[in-house]
């Protein structure tokens, strides 16, 4: 392991960690606790570092200008960058106060101990604190270098069951969400989206709500629409009043004609050539499936667009200063970038902006958050320096949110002689997978800007071209293949905004190869699970499917009248952790998947909170099963139809299968991100236990009686 | 804008609010009760459920006039940090909260589950919960802490 990437932005070890004359420790991470409980894991991490106990410790989350730039909490990099820079400071910080107190009690360093916080030494009785030596003070000290961290072997807390932090907040209702924040004289504010992205505000008659009881100011820019009352309750009137007054231009219509499966192939689009999960610009070779090719297969698998569903419409408080000192507070996954984007489209200097992270409902990926916090700021700028709370409707966050892409995955593959894959290719059309705002230059990514008089438009989607990135994630398989050839073909003009969510592609392109793996062990009378056990040279990667089945009970394909079972693996990113899955269901003779039993095996490396983990891969499972079995944002050439939970239906208690979690420990390797690791394997799984139940193949999500009905018919 | 009485959480509160206001916004904002949620003000997910004559109820829709003479009361009025009801315990030992948003709705439809049934079944639990909505798939976790509220609620 080298220097973590956050040290190397911020090297200061005061910037992770202060220690007070009380007796308590600040540690700051610059991720954000989004319900994926890294607050408990930092602090775990940080307490077993330096020894103390984990109740000292007070953790500060993502805040401009307080705690360390690290970006965006996404991509399940937090425990991989965050917990890995807090681990390392830490190590720092104890060598440093090690040091302190060696001079202090007289004692070598490699003679002392600490006990929660308390130095001792073996050659005499005298004991120092931490707080004793540091407290109040600065290290000043500048991390440039690696150093050996804690051994596992000297582990205290992690291994042990660990106290989950902010729950009591939470089962209380005292837990401060962003929406119950109370600033002195603030006011709110609901903006009024169009009926659709391209209608335009024509005109409206606003005399009647600025009359209204509380109202402050109707706030009109180009198409921007807002308003602005004393109380929450006067505001919500009053939108509802100017909802009914604004009158709309929708002349132009949204491209709904053509099914978004054909306009993924006929589109105009950007391909590349996918090599080592890296695109490259070299030509794209034909097809090669080996020279060895006793079957052939081909499908094609279909996903439609998905929404974040966050539980709360997105909000957000600004408030000008007199200074013209912009403060904003949001629920978004990167205060950082949040701030770039709010400069770049406010002209302003990002010294100017402070933008601290609230929590908010979970957003599993790039939802309403930062819309709605330029939303605050423009209303803020036209009302008189008092603070504006912002909130959207259920309404505008449905039908407003960047959606996960609607993707279409191409397969093709040959078996040799010997049952083995001799050859696989793999293509991935869809829009792009990150839209997030940040410092765009000209452009913004940020959804009020582009309704403003003087629009700020967005950028074209340009191929991301990061290792196991956007489009072509998890499009390589951890099977050993000889002959693969991934395509990502970037597809323009699609008639939804997209942008960032749980997973982005690994979750349809997973679906597609672990269907297909199972298609092709089908084709050939294989077990699904030998099958991929024969492809499989990675040791963790065997060891969780190995896992998953055993736990299950795997029986292989046993023909049970309706009743099935299925599996699926993979590595998220090839390179996070890995998950296994094998789902139980049944299903009905009007084509209705019931979930019985669901169970998981997961290598995260070293695992910190166990059940910190756990949540986070059966609430990916749980997700992920809702996306397959219900969900698809609808819309027509007038606008999205997927406007509240009954026109968007999301998984309910009735739908949730039994959950079985088993957690490989890896003491001695690095963390790997989880939270995203089990979608990807829970679709192709039900996918496979379908067809195992009633010899249906699903390859078009989600898996509705009706889809079900019309795959049977196909 | 008028003046009517309401009893939360066992105490009397004269407001001063247009009756039609949805009961939420006076909870939150007039009464300070922000454990009460808004998750969709359409009565579609839960987030925001009171308990009323020993049901739950969800409070984004309805007018607050309606609920003069209905004892109501919130997750405020359940149990604090150093005082946990069974419920709010079981629900931290199981960990039974991601993002949290949901959980004190959660919370309310288990509190006039369990006073209707102490010993509910699976399938009557699931039902139970049925028009409380979860984003994050914390529901197996959720139904573990109510399984053991109601273990602890009976011994």
């Amino acid at each position: 392991m080298s220097l973590s990437p956050s040290l190397i932005r911020t090297p200061e070890l005061d910037a992770w960690i202060k220690i007070h004359r009380t007796g308590r420790l600040t540690i700051a991470t610059g991720k954000a606790e989004l319900g994926q409980k890294i607050v408990t894991a930092i602090a775990t991490i940080a307490a077993e570092e330096l020894d103390v106990d984990p109740a000292r410790l007070t953790v500060i989350t993502a805040e401009t200008g307080v705690t360390p730039d690290e970006r965006y909490t996404g991509g399940s990099n937090s425990m991989e960058e965050s917990g890995t820079a807090v681990r390392q400071a830490m190590a720092h910080a104890r060598k440093r106060l090690l040091e302190m107190a060696a001079l202090e009690l007289a004692e070598a360093v490699g003679n002392l101990i600490i006990n929660d916080g308390t130095i001792s030494g073996r050659s005499n009785d005298k004991r120092i604190t931490l707080w004793a030596l540091m407290g109040g003070k600065s290290f000043n000290y500048t991390i440039d270098e690696e150093i050996a961290v804690k051994s596992p072997d000297a582990y205290r807390i992690i291994g042990k069951p660990v106290t989950g932090l902010g729950f009591a907040g939470l089962v209380c209702g005292t837990t401060a969400f962003l929406h119950d924040l109370e600033l002195p004289g603030m006011v709110h504010a609901r903006a009024l989206r169009p009926p659709n992205y391209l209608a335009k505000l024509m005109d409206v008659d606003d005399r009647s709500v600025r009359a209204m009881a509380g109202v402050i100011a109707v706030v009109r820019d180009g198409s921007f629409l807002a308003v602005c009352a004393e109380r929450e309750d006067q505001v919500v009137r009053a939108a509802s009043k100017l909802r009914r007054l604004a009158r709309w231009d929708t002349t132009e219509r949204l491209a709904a004609n053509v099914n978004i499966y054909e306009q993924l192939k006929s589109n105009p689009r950007q391909s590349l050539l996918v090599v080592d999960g890296v695109p490259s610009d070299a030509p794209v070779p034909p097809q090669d499936l080996g020279s060895e090719q006793r079957k052939t297969l081909s499908a094609t698998y279909l996903k439609p667009y998905h929404m974040h569903g966050s539980m709360a419409p997105s909000a957000a408080i600004a408030r000008f200063h007199e200074t013209g000192n912009l403060e904003v507070w949001s629920h978004s996954q990167g205060v950082y970038p949040l701030r770039s984007a709010l400069a770049n489209v406010l002209g302003m200097a990002e010294t100017q902006i402070k933008v601290t992270h609230a929590p908010g409902p979970g957003c599993y990926g790039h939802n309403g958050a930062e819309d709605a916090a330029l939303d605050a700021v423009l209303v803020a700028r036209a009302i008189d320096g008092r603070a504006v709370m912002l909130k959207w409707e259920r309404d505008d966050e449905h039908a407003w949110e960047p959606y996960g892409s609607a993707m279409r995955v191409e397969m093709k593959a040959a078996l040799d002689g010997r049952g083995k894959i001799s050859g696989l290719s793999h293509d991935s059309y869809s829009d792009t997978q990150v839209a997030r705002p940040g410092a765009d230059g000209g452009f913004s990514k940020l959804l009020p800007a582009w309704y403003l008089q003087e629009p700020v438009a967005p950028p074209k989607p340009q191929p991301n071209r990061a290792p196991h990135g956007g489009i072509h994630r998890n499009a390589d398989p951890i099977y050993r293949i000889a002959n693969k050839r991934i395509v990502k073909h970037l597809v323009e003009a699609l008639p939804l905004r997209v942008s960032a969510l749980r997973a982005l592609a690994a979750y349809a392109n997973i679906f597609a190869l672990e269907s297909f793996m199972d298609e092709l062990a089908l084709a050939d009378d294989q077990d699904s699970l030998d099958f991929r056990l024969a492809h499989l040279d990675d040791d963790r990667a065997r060891a969780v499917l190995e896992a998953a089945a055993k736990t299950a009970n795997w029986r292989g394909r046993a023909n049970a009248e309706g009743a099935g079972q299925g599996l699926a693996l993979a590595q998220y990113k090839n390179q996070k952790a890995y998950a296994a899955v094998v789902i139980d269901l049944r299903v009905d003779d009007s084509g209705q998947i019931d979930l019985q039993r669901a169970v998981i095996a997961a290598d995260a490396g070293q695992v910190v909170d166990p059940e910190g983990l756990r949540s986070q891969l059966e609430g990916g499972l749980i997700q992920a099963a809702s996306w397959s079995l219900k969900e698809e944002v609808t819309y027509d050439s007038g606008g999205i139809t997927s406007r509240d939970w009954e026109t968007y239906p999301i998984l309910r208690f009735a739908d949730v299968p039994t959950l079985e979690t088993v957690l490989i420990d890896r003491p001695d390797q690095p963390f790997l991100g989880s939270g995203e690791a089990t979608m990807g394997p829970t679709v192709a799984a039900i996918a496979n236990a379908v067809f195992d139940a009633v010899g249906v193949r699903l390859r078009q999500i989600p898996f509705t009686p009706e889809n079900l009905r019309a795959a049977a018919a196909a | 804008m008028t003046n009517f009485t309401l009893v939360v959480n066992g105490h009397n509160h004269v407001v001063t609010a247009d009756p039609d206001t949805p009961l939420i916004y006076v909870l939150r904002n007039d009464l300070g009760l922000k454990g009460v949620k808004l998750g969709c003000g359409l009565e579609q997910c839960g987030a925001c459920m009171v308990l009323v004559d020993g049901k739950a109820e969800m409070s984004c829709s309805a007018p607050a006039g309606s609920f003069v003479e209905r004892p109501i009361t919130t997750i405020e009025g359940l149990g604090t940090a150093d005082d946990l009801h069974p419920i709010q315990r079981a629900f931290m030992a199981e960990r039974a909260a991601q993002c949290g948003y949901c959980i004190p709705g959660m919370i309310i439809s288990t509190k006039a589950l369990l006073d209707k049934n102490p010993d509910p079944s699976e399938p009557e639990i699931r039902a139970g919960l049925a028009d409380n909505l979860c984003r994050c798939g914390t529901h197996g976790s959720i139904l573990k802490a109510i399984k053991r509220a109601a273990r602890e609620i009976n011994t």
